[in-house]
């Protein structure tokens, strides 16, 4: 099995997960519920209207030629209409997107190489005080829950400190100073939740590769320490590091979602919450498979990683 | 008789021996708040709803014992029971979450062949989805009844159970004793009740922590985003959200309720932890 057959099947399995994304976030949204057109006209409706309201959107239609016109709808970029304000999904995600990706993006910034850091600290010695205390602390800051963190720092920085704003009520046309200012306690909670995560996975990846019979020999050869840990663990523990990065980005979606929320944020996750509340089908359904398409992205970016740091499946057998 | 109920005790006895004082101040927590959820209505000092004072968020004094909240409510009663509605939907969750996980789990590991492909599948579709999305999408579409809450959190938590639960009965499958249990013609559900069950029994309590702890953050989440126990019911999630304001009139109001969370799920963790080290129970990795 070569590595370009490897990478193809998994980016095949990719597509072929999507899909079933697809199914499942349609299946959840669109058959469960009673009745969209009695969800928009509310309780009051007359049967003729409620009749009238199904045909114009098309709900007559059987299940899976639904799915196939929203499915070709989706990927031919035409996302539909709100429910409650009857605004194009288009307009109202696009602006959304790009600050939410700022977040998310200066948080894995920060998060990902600080993360890796202190992983391997912690590993370099397991048992030592330093490791002691990124374990404990670590292990603290994931059983806490998000919003606990978040109202601490509020309290302290925004109300009895002052120094920054409690919202980040992004607008367009704000400068960049206002905007950097607001994104401080969003993307500084956003960190702390991944961080955890991430510090205690790639502290296990290091250990596991340190304590590898290859590792040994190097030890026994004399090699120097830094060259130790870089030349020969690092490389080996590339792949489990890769995984962990991915798989955390992947709590950095709820985080998002409750940090939105919290800090009042224009982002993604907050419209989609929003949507929920009023059941706004079309644009939970939107906001759903961009989040979950991110998500299986991830985790192939890593499988595919992983398959090519694998020297063993460099060269076919 | 007698060596019986030692040997049942024996090792209890080993890990009370090595309690260290996190153990034990983690096992109050815990204790105290199974005492709160058991004695509610006669521990709290006010009735959860009634309105005692014109003033939100007035100061502790001597009635309101920690304030009150954003509608002149006494604060502590309704920590008090709101503790009680996380904590016992936590306790549902994880308890249907793991008995559904480690069933089918020990069920793909015995049986293996397409049973443990079909199980191993279906767990694997349910976990490329990001966990919040799943409940955002079903709670879309059913809206947040204890039921639809308690069902669809304890769903996906059990993929995680059965994932462990798989991984620790595949190691015991391959023993010896459970080739003779099978040579003995001993019943599927003979052989994962009396040789699995018993040698996995360790590391699936450390789990059973661990997925406590996921359902009250779960649940929280959920209540904070206004999305999951619903009004007249209040969580410590709900509680959080509803006092928010709060924090600028610079009180503790949405402190407490997250403290509350907090102090529970940190105790039931370090615990697990603690409990991990002692006994050399270890999860299966990569996960």
């Amino acid at each position: 099995m070569t590595l370009t057959v490897l990478i193809a099947r998994r980016l095949l399995l990719g597509v072929l997960i999507l899909l079933i994304v697809s199914v499942l976030v349609f299946i959840g949204t669109e058959i469960l519920p009673g009745d969209v057109a009695q969800a928009i006209l509310g309780q009051g409706a007359t049967p003729e209207l409620i009749e009238t309201v199904r045909e114009r959107l098309g709900l007559n239609a059987p299940a899976y030629q639904r799915y196939f016109t929203w499915l070709g709808n989706l990927l031919t970029g035409n996302l539909g209409t709100s429910l409650v304000s009857q605004a194009d999904i288009a307009d109202l995600i696009g602006e959304r997107i790009f600050n939410t990706v700022l977040l998310a993006g200066i948080t894995a910034l920060i998060a990902v190489p600080l993360a890796i850091c202190l992983g391997l600290l912690s590993a370099l010695k397991p048992d030592s005080w330093t490791d002691r205390i990124i374990s404990t602390v670590s292990l603290s800051l994931i059983s806490l829950p998000d919003f606990l963190v978040a109202i601490l720092l509020v309290s302290i920085f925004a109300v009895q400190l002052g120094w920054l704003p409690a919202i980040a009520n992004m607008r367009p046309g704000q400068d960049f100073f206002t905007i950097a200012r607001m994104m401080v306690l969003p993307v500084t909670v956003l960190v702390f939740t991944v961080l955890a995560h991430m510090v205690r996975m790639t502290r296990t990846a290091v250990i596991n590769v340190l304590s590898s019979p290859a590792t040994e020999m190097a030890i026994l050869k004399g090699v120097p320490r830094w060259r130790l840990l870089f030349v020969h663990a690092l490389p080996n523990a590339l792949a489990p590091i890769a995984n962990v990065v991915a798989l955390n980005l992947a709590y950095l979606i709820s985080g998002i979602v409750v940090v939105e929320t919290l800090f009042n944020f224009t982002g993604l996750g907050r419209l989609m919450v929003e949507a929920v509340t009023t059941r706004d089908i079309p644009v939970v359904q939107v906001c759903a498979m961009i989040f979950c398409s991110v998500y299986v992205l991830l985790n192939l970016v890593a499988d595919v990683i992983s398959i090519v740091s694998n020297p063993r499946l460099r060269y076919p057998k | 008789m007698r060596t019986d109920i030692q040997q049942a005790i024996s090792p209890f006895r080993e890990l009370t021996s090595q309690l260290t004082i996190t153990a034990v101040i983690c096992l109050t927590v815990i204790m105290s708040a199974v005492f709160i959820v058991l004695f509610a209505p006669w521990l709290a000092p006010h009735p959860e709803s009634s309105i005692l004072t014109d003033e939100s968020f007035a100061l502790p004094g001597d009635v309101l014992l920690l304030g009150s909240d954003f509608l002149g409510r006494d604060m502590l009663s309704r920590l008090i029971y709101g503790a009680r509605v996380t904590l016992s939907l936590a306790l549902a969750i994880a308890l249907i979450a793991f008995f559904l996980g480690t069933a089918l789990g020990f069920l793909a590991s015995v049986k293996g062949g397409w049973m443990d492909s079909a199980l191993s599948r279906s767990v694997d579709v349910l976990i490329s989805f990001p966990a919040i999305m799943i409940a955002l999408i079903v709670i879309s579409s059913l809206g947040s009844s204890f039921t639809v809450l308690v069902i669809t959190i304890a769903l996906i938590d059990s993929t995680r159970v059965f994932r462990v639960a798989r991984a620790l009965g595949m190691d015991i499958v391959v023993q010896d004793y459970v080739e003779a249990a099978r040579v003995r013609g001993e019943g599927l559900g003979w052989i994962i009740w009396h040789e699995i069950l018993p040698n996995a029994l360790a590391p699936l309590a450390a789990e059973f922590g661990i997925r406590f702890t996921y359902a009250i953050l779960f649940i929280s989440a959920l209540s904070f985003l206004g999305l999951g126990v619903q009004p007249p019911h209040a969580d410590l999630g709900v509680m959080v959200k509803e006092n928010m304001q709060g924090l600028l009139y610079e009180t503790y109001a949405p402190i407490y309720p997250a403290m509350c969370i907090g102090a529970v799920t940190l105790s039931v963790n370090l615990l697990v932890d603690w409990y991990l080290k002692t006994t050399d129970a270890a999860l299966p990795e990569e996960l």
